[in-house]
């Protein structure tokens, strides 16, 4: 128990070791847990436009090629 | 007009874009995920343990000395990722290759995130050690530009509907940012700083004890490997997003 006390003490610059790791933390978990929320976010939307489009079948491009479509 | 050099163009142009295409790269981003994220978090962890535990106090700063294991990596990739953005930002001008635009935009706010916490970290060690949070000297300053510069670059992205002309704006901004590194690595040396000059990378090699240089290196490989896990999780967005405003306006066109 003595020795987690003088380790947390930092030999009494506890108040400039600490924070410094604190800040380094909470930056990268915070860009972390952002990035991996704005790629889910991302993909969601993407397969929802996705199977939308696939529901609509609009294959414009193939229409202006002149390939057959199936009615 | 002979045939062969026609073809021999479109077929190396045809290897190019195979290799720059964002599909190619989104697989090769899930296979060197896995790898990239089990590497940060193992460094990380054997990291911190030599920083805060199995290193020695300096005779002089103390504990203080601990500080450095997050400051000097993060200081490292701040000037790292800029000069990568910039290379991006470079090749997205000459050759317009969206994939290069995308990955210095993604690069971007990682490479602020090390900035801040490089600054944040200074004051927090320039307190004990030198008596002020913060002086005006040419380190500190260039340094304190430099985040002034991610954030200017991240916010002409958003300037901008069209992202080829936010691309374009961004990266000549990224590109004329490029003097500040020279500044910021020299500035120990060409002018009176408070801040000390290098001491790991010197003509005379690292200049400090390898108890010390030990966990200095392990949290750099940390950084670098959470640099690449995060730049692969913000990239692939990039892409579905782009691809998302694709499939919007072919859907808006009649």
């Amino acid at each position: 128990m003595e020795a987690v006390g003088t380790f947390l003490a930092m030999g009494g610059y506890a108040a400039f070791v600490w924070p410094s790791y604190g800040v380094a933390a909470v930056i990268l978990l915070g860009l972390l847990l952002a990035s991996r929320r704005r790629l889910r976010l991302e993909t969601r939307a993407l397969e929802a436009l996705e199977s939308s489009a696939a529901l609509r079948r609009r294959p414009a491009r193939r229409e202006v090629s002149g390939a057959r479509r199936p009615a | 007009m002979s045939g062969l050099p026609w073809a021999a163009l479109a077929a190396t142009s045809s290897a190019m874009h195979r290799f720059a295409n964002p599909t190619v790269a989104l697989r090769l981003a899930d296979r060197l995920m896995p790898w990239s994220a089990s590497l940060c978090a193992g460094l990380f962890v054997v990291g911190l343990y030599y920083a805060l535990v199995a290193s020695p106090i300096d005779y002089q700063q103390r504990d203080t000395v601990r500080i450095m294991y997050v400051h000097v990596p993060a200081a490292w990739m701040a000037l790292g990722v800029y000069a990568m953005m910039a290379t991006a930002s470079a090749v997205g001008l000459v050759w317009k290759h969206p994939l290069a635009d995308l990955s210095a935009k993604a690069a971007a706010p990682i490479g602020a995130g090390f900035t801040l916490i490089c600054l944040v970290t200074g004051a927090l060690w320039g307190q004990p050690t030198w008596g002020t949070w913060w002086v005006w000297d040419a380190r500190l300053t260039s340094v304190l530009i430099l985040f002034f510069l991610y954030l200017g670059y991240m916010a002409l992205w958003q300037a901008y509907d069209d992202p080829g002309r936010a691309a374009r704006a961004a990266a000549i901004l990224a590109l004329v940012g490029v003097v500040n590194l020279p500044v910021i690595k020299f500035s120990v040396d060409w002018w009176n700083t408070l801040h000390q000059p290098a001491s790991v990378f010197t003509l005379q090699g690292p200049k400090i004890d390898p108890s010390m240089l030990k966990p200095l290196m392990l949290m750099a490989g940390a950084y670098l490997a959470f640099f690449v896990t995060v730049l692969i999780y913000r990239l692939k967005a990039e892409i579905l997003a782009r691809r998302a405003s694709v499939l919007r306006r072919a859907r808006a066109e009649p």
